[in-house]
């Protein structure tokens, strides 16, 4: 079968495969110095901006501290203005314009939607933010998340607590749950009620009250939670939801032992202790957030103070900069835009230096990162101090906390 | 039992505030014949308009109600005198085409001076609350359901006893007789549709008081006065009111008793129950 080749069979060959070589090369090259077009999709309008413009600060500092890092990145910006539909429209057109990725969305409707268009069109999504599991159900090639899904944020979350309780010598033998009904909400309630007995939390969830995600008046919900007599009271929000709900528990006169968000927004952000003020002290959030200890942490602390003095570095910023950074290092070693040589270089991602608490970051077969690791946060004198686990503890946690007519 | 009647009496509060608001939607129609897409777009304005005032002049919301209600009242006039007068004469569709893109320029103009954030304002009473025979009344509720009343009241007496409330009125039952009789009845719309937005502009500053402002909070409300002004009867005053604590009540009962989440959707459960049982509203009159 091996026929014989002759010389100018053999000079035609070595020149394809040089000139195909070279190509190659000449291609890496130049892959490296061109920037990767990142489609940024975030809802910087509607009833989510607040948080939305928050990942974007994220995904702002990045540029500058990933370029000094060696890495190139061009930011596209979509706004999905809180709506899934608008997510999906944005999604497309971001790839029509030449986006080369996808990276977003914050809320689990929204990314849900765009990683339907990220998988239709062949073009990655690194999600910054969303907790809906189904995400990385669905069998996508395409897709890639970093934060923590909505079991592995309960689980950690419901862990801390049981730490809290040991902690504090106080265990509450009953508590109910107020959830936003959004698809994170139910996720978070879903895995909430079903993990509770399973991992032998020591309390009992006597109710549940969900609410519309874009409410404007928590007054009847609090009261269905309050008359519940609970010890405990749960909370799924979101930001502003989250300051209404307060306001209405200090009205009612409703003081449980305390208030914890597990894995939800809204408690450790700044617009949360500015709106409440003394009222927000003491309220606990579950939760991932940065280790103060990582060098990068340090780095991107002191870029965001002075490109952003007026905000706070939290989440949203940590895990829209890690996600940036996944895009940018996956390119980097992809040396290409082509999309399947992005995701042959995502799925091998290993990062160890690393913003949020957490082991590097790798991708399971689906696509998910399932090193991150919680922090139990309380608000204290207006930010949010890691009261625990203890070896990242800034403070001691307080529990029970005080009423609403015993704050300074 | 006792926190079913806090809810209840929450939700009354709440429905002297829904009522203004939809009073305001309800004289405009009732004289006008043109339906006000930009309702909750000016409510917004409004809160707005108190927040900014109340920043800069210290003032509180209630003293500022008044000054609020005039400044809408001047822009509803100008509103009505300078463009809308215009498109009287051309079909409904044209003039919900315009109200729309009023609305939707107020929004972009909100969005664009203020920013997407909601914004709240800050007053020394926030938290308070009375307790009557164990019964909890939140404090900023009450007054902006006393200030909603005082309002409405004050309308009443405007159409009742004033020689242009009269004139309006006339407007409203016969136009081309008030024609007739020689009053002017294009700023007689005007000050109608000043009125309107007066009562909007009252309504949204005790609004603030109650829920955070901002930019598209506005098409909600259109919508939640559109409900109350059909089940109180298009064009009727108290039934705008009543609709306002119909709404407001089984809002409250319906989210306590079933579930919050679903409270929305009794209101228009309500509406079609109020549309089949009674098309033309509550105290609507028959065509």
């Amino acid at each position: 079968m091996i026929g014989r080749f002759s010389r100018r069979e053999f000079g035609l060959g070595s020149f394809a495969i040089g000139a195909s070589l070279a190509a190659n090369g000449f291609r890496r090259a130049r892959a490296q110095t061109t920037a990767l077009k990142v489609g940024i999709l975030l809802p910087r309008s509607g009833f989510e901006a607040q948080i939305g413009q928050g990942c974007q600060r994220g995904f702002d500092v990045s540029v500058p501290i990933l370029r000094d890092m060696g890495y190139a990145i061009e930011l596209m910006l979509a706004d999905t203005e809180s709506k899934p539909e608008v997510a999906r429209v944005q999604a497309e057109k971001l790839i029509d314009e030449g986006a080369n990725l996808l990276c977003g969305a914050w809320d689990s409707g929204q990314t849900a939607a765009v990683a339907q268009v990220s998988e239709q069109h062949g073009v990655p999504l690194v999600i910054n933010i969303a907790a809906d599991p189904k995400i990385t159900e669905q069998g996508y090639k395409f897709v890639f998340r970093n934060f923590p899904n909505a079991p592995m944020l309960m689980t950690g979350a419901l862990s801390l607590m049981r730490d809290l309780f040991e902690t504090t010598g106080t265990t509450p033998k009953t508590a109910v749950l107020m959830a936003v009904n959004d698809t994170f909400g139910q996720a978070a309630q879903n895995a909430i009620t079903t993990l509770v007995p399973k991992l032998g939390i020591p309390f009992r969830i006597l109710d549940v009250v969900s609410y519309d995600p874009q409410a404007k008046d928590l007054s009847i919900e609090v009261a269905k939670a309050k008359s519940s007599g609970a010890d405990l009271h749960l909370a799924v929000t979101r930001l502003n939801d989250g300051i209404l709900m307060i306001r209405e528990m200090v009205k009612q006169r409703y003081e449980p032992m305390g208030i914890i968000s597990p894995g939800s927004p809204g408690f450790y952000e700044r617009p949360f202790s500015k709106a409440l003020g003394k009222y927000a002290e003491y309220a606990f959030s579950h939760n991932a957030w940065m280790d103060p200890n990582q060098p990068l942490t340090k780095i991107i602390d002191a870029a965001f103070r002075k490109m952003f003095p007026n905000d706070a570095f939290d989440l949203n910023v940590g895990f829209s900069f890690e996600a940036a950074l996944i895009a940018a290092d996956a390119y980097k070693r992809a040396g290409s835009t082509n999309p399947e040589a992005l995701v042959e270089a995502l799925r091998t991602t290993h990062l160890a230096q690393r913003v949020m608490i957490g082991d590097p970051i790798r991708f399971d077969e689906k696509g998910q990162n399932a090193g991150n690791r919680l922090a139990s946060l309380q608000v204290r004198d207006g930010k949010p101090t890691v009261v625990l686990p203890v070896v990242n503890a800034e403070g001691k946690p307080v529990f029970p906390v005080p009423g609403w007519s015993q704050r300074g | 039992m006792l926190t079913f009647v806090n809810v209840i009496v929450a939700g009354l509060l709440t429905g002297c505030v829904y009522g203004l608001m939809a009073l305001g939607l309800s004289v405009i129609f009732g004289v006008i014949r043109i339906v006000n897409f930009a309702h909750g777009e000016m409510l917004a304005v409004a809160m707005y308009a108190t927040l900014v005032l109340n920043q800069t002049l210290g003032l509180d919301p209630f003293l500022l109600m008044p000054l609020v209600a005039l400044v809408l009242f001047l822009a509803g006039y100008v509103l009505q005198d300078r463009l809308i007068n215009r498109y009287m004469a051309r079909p409904e569709h044209d003039q919900f085409l315009l109200l729309i893109a009023v609305s939707i320029m107020l929004t972009s103009s909100m969005l664009i001076a203020f920013g997407p954030d909601a914004r709240t304002i800050q007053v020394d009473y926030a938290y308070d609350s009375y307790e009557l025979g164990g019964v909890l009344i939140d404090k900023v509720r009450m007054l902006a359901a006393l200030g909603a009343v005082g309002g409405s009241a004050a309308l009443w007496l405007f159409f009742r006893f004033t020689r242009i409330g009269k004139s309006i009125r006339a407007c409203a039952d016969n136009q081309v007789g008030a024609q007739v009789v020689g009053l002017d009845v294009k700023r007689l719309y005007a000050v109608t549709f000043g009125i309107g937005a007066g009562c909007v502009g009252a309504s949204g500053g005790l609004l603030l008081l109650l829920v955070d402002v901002q930019p598209y909070i506005a098409a909600d409300y259109t919508l939640l006065a559109f409900i109350i002004v059909i089940i109180g009867g298009l064009g009727s005053m108290p039934g705008a009111l009543l609709g306002g604590l119909l709404v407001g009540v089984s809002e409250a009962a319906s989210g306590f008793l079933i579930m919050p989440s679903l409270k929305s959707m009794f209101s228009f459960g309500l509406l079609i129950i109020v549309l089949l049982v009674r098309p033309r509203g509550l105290f609507g009159r028959s065509a």
